[in-house]
Parts: structure tokens; C-alpha cells; sequence
């Protein structure tokens, strides 16, 4: 790298910045605005003639005329490499918690700290041999992080084959050590340690090819595993008015999907929904390796006080971490909450550079960065073999929850599953609030596709009979229609519906819901016999309110066995053999 | 050092332009005219030409006026003498009182570290049913209270500043009529609490541009009453007219409007401030309570609806009660799971059935035959509606969940109610 090129500040509006050069930048690459002796970081994100224009990811008051800007040369990258489980980030990757003891209660601009602790050492397993030839991404060898065997990979910057120069003996190395010198095609050494460098907008690609999404992904919430299941690898949204539960929803999806890693993006939303998750999930234990949630989760958290522009990136930088654990053959979710805020950023920088506005004053490359951000997710198998995944879910807050907005529509073209939250059912308090009718998911899943479709079947049909009914009456209103109508809110309110407060209840693994939906489904096939409308009512009644308490009981103990044959019990009795 | 400058080239709105050097962005100018002196503040730089929006307004400034750049941001005096000092929204006393000069600190401060922040824990009891059973305020959470105009949204908030819990208030008043903030002062003086309070009050008659100001200097001052160990209570009304605020000026400024005219970062404007409302670890906290009315009672106006999705929920008032539909605290589970034991079966049970009949009302309105079961639901919804929803109700929260069991018990059979036998048993009245 040449001598650092540098500019001078001519213009300020909001956080966007006006920069003389006279050598000349690069798009997207990273400069810092030196201010006494702040360094505040920003990106160029448009150039004309020797004027650049930058967008700065710190507050920029106090920033004045003619100060000094230094250009790097280096495309905005995140640090990837043992460490990054467990940490909490903000979005160009500083770690919170240092930073907090650092500076203290507030974030100070200007302060970037490294996001691995370079100090920490990793004892590091060889695998690559001397004069092996390599892939960028194959393995030179691997480390532990937490459960998780943490390969070392050849960085994922080289070009073309490697050759294996020198390697390091198994033992204790930092992320700095130089582990393995590799040789490529022009005869250049390349130096690796256990960490490198990656630009966030750019995806990693260093597998063998990409594969479609077809195994289900258990997140144990049954409207979602069962009527609109999410793939490993796969893509799924979740739009909603405020105050649907869409945060909450991504809240039980982080604590209980079966997957190896989730990312958790904070992108735009409430300092105070990151602090739960921060300070619950290292008390939280992971049903399925009996450690504690903290330890498979990364949290990249720009809050929506925090600067706008970084809010931008904190996406970026999210799924280019769930790249690199998906290089290690794992299964990643990331969670990004909310794409909406996301999009907003793009919008709020688009009218600052003055550009043609599109539909409700969001840039026309919109559509094209959502889809460029989802297409990231997808199941791939490496070079090795071994496959690996990232199932991208993003929330959507449209206002005035009109999904015909320009980010709703967006994203539901590039989405595999769509869970569409409604008021109506939050304010009925029927959690989670997914509309069952309008929603979908081209994935399938483990539940047979016969019962599946018989309850859906039951569920339309009752709305339609819930519908004419408002017009007609109840005494408009056959007995058989009655009881379909009946049936419906029954499947909604025992199955559909979950108690994110009830230990057991909260989370339905995927055995369970085989067994207890196929339950349901003998329920919701057979033909009952009722006098009239007012016993049907309380016969679906009490029914519900044991088979709730069967919710609420232990897989497989004797209080479940009980509970479900006070269920089969109830049912015999009204039941036309 | 501080030169003074006299180019004003344009004058547009609120907004002067002045060619001047060396000056920081977001700094404080002051400009003498005829009129009198006002401050003002950089709002953008290009080449030489400052942008400055004008605090008392545009009117009587004169292109050959003196600018003199004070060479920092706003700032607000931090002492104890604040509590129980009236203030406009400038920060000029409203009272007759001396103007406080020690201690300046900056408004607008960053951001608090998340890493920094704890779990809320602690409920405000407010002594409403309505929200202490069905949406309880919890400390450090920020509501807003969407309502129409004309709905005693400020009656409210002040009977909740008498009755919290808290150590400091701070009002923070926009566009308020002259009235409600005559209201609110002898309210609070005649209940004893202007001595803990500090009002910030914009009225409808002051310049427009003040009206910004008011969030931040409430919250600044919220901020450092905080880091102190205090719990503050913020509450703001109406943010809807800092937000017509914020549009005036962009549209000055010539910016692409997003939706009805608002500017498209109204989104993070709002966001800056309500996440103000914190609980430190290992300090005090901040509480903020706004009203936004909502302009044709539509909620999907830009103001409410960017708003719900920064708050922790909301409060409607509606036909002068608080409507259980569309209400929430978001942070209720935090505590209701603590007060007791049936608070969570109540609340929720009672809310099913209120949407019931609402239902049930629907059908009646249309003429059609009334079950048994609606007619259970009419008389049901009528007791509610009287005895919890009506705001005039102030009983502790353990009272009003026994008074649940008896409007429940009152109105249906123990197996229609579908309540874990295990707290029927225990609760539900014997007759």
C-alpha cells in the first residue's frame, strides 16, 4: 500500500460527508475524518469529479470545513476468526462489552477496538500437509470453540490452488501467530493466521456448489413447523404491524430452532430487546448440547439511537459472520430484525445524495439489494464434502401494516416462506400471531401432508363460516357448518397457538408435533353428534381446556399419558362411529 | 476568536444561509436583529455557505444581521436548582427565576452502550386497572399514548405523574395550549409534586423551531439525573407537534419528503430520543411517557405508526378509558409474573372474553338472535366496561384482580372460564 491519500472536508448534511481529493478513491473503500483527535470511520459511496462523498458512520457534530480525510484503500471487512461466538457486536463489528470499559455508559465515536482479542490463545490441530495443494476456504486445520471444532481455513481472498509451504505443529498459537505459509499459482508466499479479512458486501463463495434448501428446519413454534415450514438454507420473512410479536417470534425461534449457530442481527430496533436476549441467554441451557444458548449465539446489535449508517452495514456484517461458520460444514440462522430499518437507512442516504426517489421515497436498487442480502442464505457443500447452511429470517415492519409497501413486496419475492403477523390475531391475543390462511412456505413439512391438508381445509372453511355468520347469524347458520366453524377455532386454539410463558408448551419438538397433530387430525376428521349449536360449543369448550393442559405436560411422562386419554375420553362420547 | 459574520445570502423559512468559516457542525450561532437576540444552529455545511435554522424564527431578520458562532452545540444547565424551575423551550426561564448558567452539558448526547443496560425489572404502580393488570408500566419503559384530540390525554398524564413511584419528573411540553400547561403546573403545585418536577414547556405561541428543542433538553437533563441513582419519569406532549416541527424544517430544507410530507428519517429522529428512556446498570433510570395524538384517529399516520415501532407498546384512550385492544406494554411479562400468581391467568382470560363480546356486541347490532352464551357475553362486557375500563377507577393492583374473579364469577361458570384449575381453586369466589 502506498503513502495513505488524503482530502479535505468540504460539505456536511446529517451524517453524509462532501471530501476534495486529488489523487484518486475507490468506491466503497473505507476513510477515516480526522477531528482533533478523533478518527471517525466512513465509506465513499459516490464520486464525481475530485469530490467524494462519504457516508460517515459516527455523529458528525463539531466536524468543520477543511479537515483532513484519510482514504485506506480497503473495502469496509469484518474480522473472522475463533472468538466471534458469544460476542456481542455493534455493526462495523466493535465488540459492546470492551467498548463499555472502555468508555463507560455511553458509546464514544472515534473508539474502534479490535473485534478478536488478539492476546487469547487457541490451541491449534494441523490437518493440511506440507506440499498439499488447497482450495481457498479447505482446511489447514482446526481449533475449539466452545462445542464447536473451529476450522482454520486458507483465506478465502486466494485465488485459484495453494500449495502448502510450511504448516504449524499442534500447540497453543494467538489469532496473529503465523500458522501455515501457502504458495500460490505465481509462486507468492501467503502468510495465514487463525483469523482474516473479509469485505462484508461481498459473499463468500468458497464452496463447491450451492444445493436447494429440502431438509425442514425445527424451529418447535407448530404453526411454523407445521403449515409453513422454514428450510435449512432456506429464506423466510416475518411482516407485521408493530405490536404484532415479530420480535418476540424471532426471540423463541433464537432460543429453541435446532441449529448450530444463530447470528442475531439488531438492526434498527430496541436497545432494550438486545439486552434481554444479552443478559437471558447465557443463563439459558440448549436443550440439545446442555450448554448454555450464549455459546452458539452472535449478537450484532446497531440499535436504532445508534448512527444510521452502520445500521446499514450491521446486516452485512451479520451474514458474512454466518458465512464463515457455514464454511465449517454448520448449520447457521441468522435472525435480522428489522430489514425494514434496514431499508430505511438506504433511504435516508439515498435522499441526502439527492438521487430520483422511487416508490415512497426509497431508492430504485432496493429490490435488488433485498434480494442480493437473501440470495447470501442457501445449503452448500463444500470442497470437503461436508455440507453446510444459512437460513436467512428477516423481519419486515411496514407502516401502517400494509404489506403493499415497496420493502413487504420486496422481500416476498425472494423469500421462501412468508409469515404474515395480523392485528386481528394479536389483539385477540392468539400468539403467535401468524395469519394461518394467508401465509405460505414453498419448503415442506415433516408432518404428513394428508393431515396438513385436511387441516388446512377445516381452518378455511371455518373462516368462511365465521364470516357469513357475522351477516347471516348463528341461527342462520347450520348445525354442520356450525360444528366446521367450531372445529376450526379448535385447531387454532389447541395447536395453531402457543404459550410462549409455559415452559412445556413454548416449544414443541418435532416428535411431539407428529404425534399431537395426528391426534388432532382424528379429532378434526370424525363426524360428532350434538343436539344443537349451545352443546357444541361447550363440548368444543371443555375439550379445549384439557387438551390445553395436555400442552402444558412433559413429552412422555405419566401426567402427558393421563392427559391424553382424558382427551381420547371426551371425544368418544360425542363421536358418530 | 469568536468572529462575527454578516453575509446573510438567503433566508428561506426558518433557515438562514450565512457564508462564514471555521465552523463546527451542529454548532450554536447567535444572530442579533431588530428583534431582538436568538440562537440558532448549524444544520448544514456547504463550501462557505452555513445553513442555520433559527430558534425564535425568521421573522425580522434583516440580510445585514450579526451572526456570532459560539463554537458548540446546545447545552442545558445541570443542578439541583433545576427541580421545580419552569423553563421554555429554549431553556429561558418561563418563572421569573434567575437563568442557570453552571454546569453546562451538551443535549443530544450519544447513545448509551447496550452492553451497559440492564433488564428492566420494577413496575410503576399507577393505581389503573387498566394498565396495572392488563399493561403494566415498568421502569425505563417508553409508551406513548395515542389519542385523538380532544381526549383528557393530559388529565392522564398528570394523575400518573401524582401517582408513580419516582423521584424526579420532567416535563417536556410541545405546542402545549396555555391552558394545559397552566393546568399541568397548578396540578402538580396544588398536589405537592412541583418540587420534584422540571417543566421544558413550548407553547403553541412560540416559535416554531423551539418546539425541537424540548425532547432533548428534557431527556439531556432526565440523562444526568440518572447517572446520578435518580428515577425519572419524562413525559412529553404531544410529540406529534415535534414531529409536524421536523417536517417544516425539511421541507425548508428542501428534502425528499418519504410519506405525507414527513421527512424519511423521521423513523431514527423519534428513535434518538425515546431510546433516551434506560435503565443503567448500576444507576438510575429513565421512564418516558408521550402522548402522540393521532390526526384523524388513524394510526397508521406516519407519526403513530413510526412511533409504535420504537415504544414498548402503547396506551389508546378512546372514548375517555384506555382500549384493552391495541393497548400493550411490551415489558409487562417482565413483571406481571412476580406480583401474583393469577395476574397473567387474568389478564389474559378476562381480555378473550371482552373480545368475545365485543363480537357478541357486533351480532347485536346487526339483529340477530343472541345465544345464550352472547347474552352471558353482553352482561359480562358491560361489567367491565364499568368497573375496570372506566379511568376514574384508582384501586391497587391486588384489589383489582380479586375484582376480576368477581366480575368473572359474576357473569359465567367455573368450567365456561377455561382457567387452570389449579388457580380456580384458590381464587375464584365461593358463593
Amino acid at each position: 500500500m502506498s503513502a495513505s491519500r488524503i482530502g479535505v472536508l468540504t460539505g456536511l448534511n446529517g451524517n453524509m460527508a462532501t471530501v476534495e481529493f486529488h489523487d484518486h478513491v475507490m468506491q466503497n473503500e473505507v476513510a477515516f475524518i480526522l477531528h482533533n483527535d478523533e478518527r471517525l470511520k466512513s465509506e465513499v459511496i459516490r464520486v464525481t469529479g475530485n469530490k467524494a462523498e462519504l457516508q460517515v458512520y459516527e455523529d458528525t457534530k463539531g466536524l468543520k470545513l477543511g479537515e483532513k480525510v484519510e482514504f485506506t484503500g480497503e473495502l469496509l471487512s469484518v474480522e473472522l476468526g475463533p472468538g466471534l461466538l458469544g460476542q456481542i457486536f455493534d455493526g462495523l463489528q466493535n465488540p459492546l462489552p470492551q467498548l463499555a470499559e472502555k468508555s463507560g455508559f455511553f458509546l464514544k465515536r472515534g473508539l474502534y477496538l479490535e473485534a478478536l482479542d488478539n492476546k487469547k490463545e487457541w490451541e491449534f490441530t494441523p490437518v493440511a500437509k506440507i506440499g498439499q495443494k488447497l482450495k481457498p476456504g479447505e482446511k489447514l486445520g482446526f481449533t475449539h470453540e466452545g462445542i464447536f471444532e473451529h476450522w482454520i481455513m486458507a483465506p478465502f481472498v486466494l485465488k485459484g490452488a495453494v500449495e502448502v509451504e510450511k504448516i504449524a505443529i499442534k500447540g497453543k498459537y494467538n489469532i496473529q501467530h503465523v500458522i501455515a505459509e501457502l504458495k500460490d499459482e505465481h509462486g507468492n508466499i501467503h502468510p495465514c493466521s487463525m483469523s482474516q479479512v473479509w469485505p462484508v458486501k461481498v459473499p463468500i463463495t468458497c464452496f463447491a456448489e450451492k444445493l436447494k434448501p429440502s431438509r425442514p428446519l425445527t424451529t418447535k413454534i407448530r404453526i411454523i413447523d407445521t403449515l409453513m415450514p422454514v428450510a435449512l438454507g432456506g429464506t423466510y420473512c416475518i411482516p407485521g404491524p408493530f405490536g404484532s410479536g415479530k420480535t418476540v417470534l424471532q426471540q423463541l425461534i433464537s432460543k429453541h430452532a435446532e441449529i448450530d449457530i444463530v447470528i442475531i442481527a439488531a438492526c434498527g430496533e430496541r436497545a432494550g430487546e438486545v439486552v434481554e436476549t444479552l443478559r437471558e441467554f447465557p443463563h439459558l441451557v440448549d436443550p440439545r448440547t446442555k450448554k448454555s444458548l450464549i455459546e452458539r449465539t452472535v449478537i450484532i446489535c446497531n440499535t436504532s439511537s445508534m448512527p444510521v449508517s452502520a445500521r446499514e452495514s450491521s446486516v452485512y456484517t451479520a451474514v458474512t459472520i454466518a458465512e464463515y461458520y457455514r464454511q465449517m460444514g454448520l448449520n447457521v440462522l441468522l435472525l435480522a430484525d428489522s430489514t425494514s430499518r434496514w431499508a430505511q437507512a438506504m433511504r435516508e442516504m439515498s435522499g441526502r445524495l439527492e438521487e430520483i426517489p422511487g416508490e415512497e421515497a426509497f431508492p430504485a436498487y432496493l429490490e435488488n439489494r433485498i434480494a442480493s442480502f437473501y440470495e447470501r442464505a442457501g445449503l452448500v457443500r463444500l470442497h470437503g464434502g461436508s455440507l453446510g447452511s444459512v437460513t436467512i429470517g428477516g423481519t419486515v415492519s411496514p407502516a401502517g401494516g400494509n404489506f403493499e409497501e415497496p420493502v413487504t413486496q420486496a422481500t416476498l419475492k425472494v423469500v421462501g416462506a412468508f409469515h404474515g403477523l395480523s392485528r386481528e390475531r394479536s389483539d385477540a391475543r392468539r400468539y403467535p400471531a401468524i395469519d394461518p390462511l394467508e401465509s405460505w412456505s414453498k419448503y415442506s413439512s415433516f408432518i404428513e401432508d394428508k393431515e396438513i391438508k385436511a387441516a388446512q381445509a377445516v381452518l378455511k372453511r371455518s373462516y368462511e363460516v365465521k364470516q357469513m355468520m357475522k351477516v347471516v347469524g348463528e341461527e342462520g347458520t347450520s348445525l354442520q357448518d356450525f360444528i366446521v366453524y367450531l372445529k376450526g377455532e379448535f385447531i387454532d386454539d389447541v395447536y395453531l397457538q402457543q404459550n410462549a410463558f409455559d415452559e412445556v408448551d413454548a416449544a414443541t419438538i418435532e416428535e411431539r408435533q407428529k404425534y399431537v397433530f395426528h391426534v388432532l387430525y382424528e379429532i378434526i376428521k370424525s363426524e360428532f353428534s350434538f343436539e344443537d349449536k349451545n352443546t357444541a360449543r361447550k363440548f368444543f369448550q371443555s375439550l379445549r381446556q384439557v387438551f390445553i393442559e395436555w400442552n402444558s405436560s412433559e413429552w412422555r411422562t405419566e401426567d402427558f399419558n393421563k392427559k391424553e386419554n382424558q382427551v381420547k375420553e371426551k371425544c368418544k362420547k360425542s363421536i358418530i362411529v | 476568536m469568536q468572529k462575527i459574520y454578516n453575509r446573510i445570502i438567503q433566508i428561506a423559512g426558518n433557515v438562514i444561509t450565512v457564508e462564514a468559516r471555521d465552523v463546527g457542525y451542529s454548532d450554536l450561532a447567535e444572530i442579533s436583529s431588530k428583534a431582538g437576540k436568538s440562537l440558532a444552529q448549524v444544520i448544514r455545511i456547504d463550501g462557505e455557505r452555513v445553513y442555520l435554522q433559527i430558534y425564535a424564527g425568521s421573522r425580522g431578520i434583516s440580510t445585514e444581521d450579526k451572526i456570532r458562532f459560539l463554537g458548540h452545540p446546545m447545552r442545558v444547565s445541570f443542578t439541583e436548582n433545576l427541580l421545580g424551575r419552569l423553563f421554555n423551550g429554549a431553556g429561558l426561564p418561563r418563572d421569573n427565576g434567575p437563568i442557570l448558567e453552571e454546569n453546562m452539558v451538551e443535549i443530544g448526547g450519544p447513545s448509551v452502550n447496550p452492553a451497559k443496560r440492564i433488564i428492566p425489572r420494577k413496575m410503576i404502580r399507577t393505581g389503573i386497572p387498566m394498565i396495572d393488570i392488563f399493561n403494566s408500566l415498568v421502569e425505563s419503559q417508553k409508551l406513548p399514548i395515542f389519542s385523538v384530540p380532544g381526549e383528557p390525554y393530559n388529565e392522564l398524564l398528570a394523575r400518573i405523574a401524582m401517582q408513580a413511584e419516582v423521584d424526579i419528573i420532567i416535563l417536556g411540553g410541545m405546542g402545549l395550549k396555555y391552558d394545559d400547561y397552566l393546568f399541568f403546573r397548578d396540578t402538580l403545585e396544588k398536589n405537592g409534586s412541583l418540587s420534584r418536577a422540571i417543566f421544558f414547556v413550548h407553547t403553541a405561541q412560540d416559535p416554531t423551531v423551539e418546539c425541537l428543542l424540548v425532547p432533548d433538553l428534557s431527556l439531556a437533563v432526565a440523562e444526568q439525573f440518572a447517572l446520578q441513582g435518580k428515577r425519572v419519569l419524562v413525559l412529553l406532549s404531544d410529540m406529534t407537534n415535534f414531529c409536524d416541527a421536523l417536517k417544516e424544517i425539511s421541507i425548508t430544507m428542501e428534502q425528499i419528503p418519504s410519506n405525507r410530507g414527513y421527512p424519511g428519517d423521521l423513523y431514527s429522529q423519534l428513535a434518538k430520543r425515546y431510546e433516551k428512556a434506560v435503565d443503567f446498570d448500576t444507576a438510575g433510570s429513565i421512564t418516558i411517557l408521550a402522548v402522540t395524538t393521532m390526526p384523524g384517529d388513524d394510526v397508521t399516520h406516519p407519526v403513530p405508526d413510526n412511533t409504535g415501532y420504537i415504544t414498548e407498546g402503547q396506551f389508546y384512550l378512546r372514548n375517555k378509558s384506555i382500549e384493552p385492544f391495541g393497548s400493550l406494554s411490551r415489558l409487562k411479562q417482565l413483571v406481571n409474573g412476580k406480583t401474583r400468581k393469577d395476574h397473567r391467568a387474568i389478564m389474559d382470560r378476562m381480555i378473550q372474553l371482552f373480545s368475545d363480546y365485543r363480537e357478541a356486541l357486533e351480532k347485536q347490532s346487526m339483529g340477530f338472535h343472541m345465544s345464550e352464551w352472547d347474552k352471558k357475553l353482553l352482561k359480562y362486557g358491560r361489567a367491565f366496561e364499568e368497573r375496570m375500563m372506566n379511568i376514574s377507577v384508582d384501586i391497587p393492583l391486588e384489589k383489582a384482580l380479586d375484582l376480576g374473579w368477581q366480575i368473572l364469577a359474576e357473569n359465567f361458570e367455573l368450567t365456561e372460564i377455561s382457567i387452570k384449575t389449579e388457580l380456580t381453586s384458590e381464587f375464584w369466589p365461593k358463593k
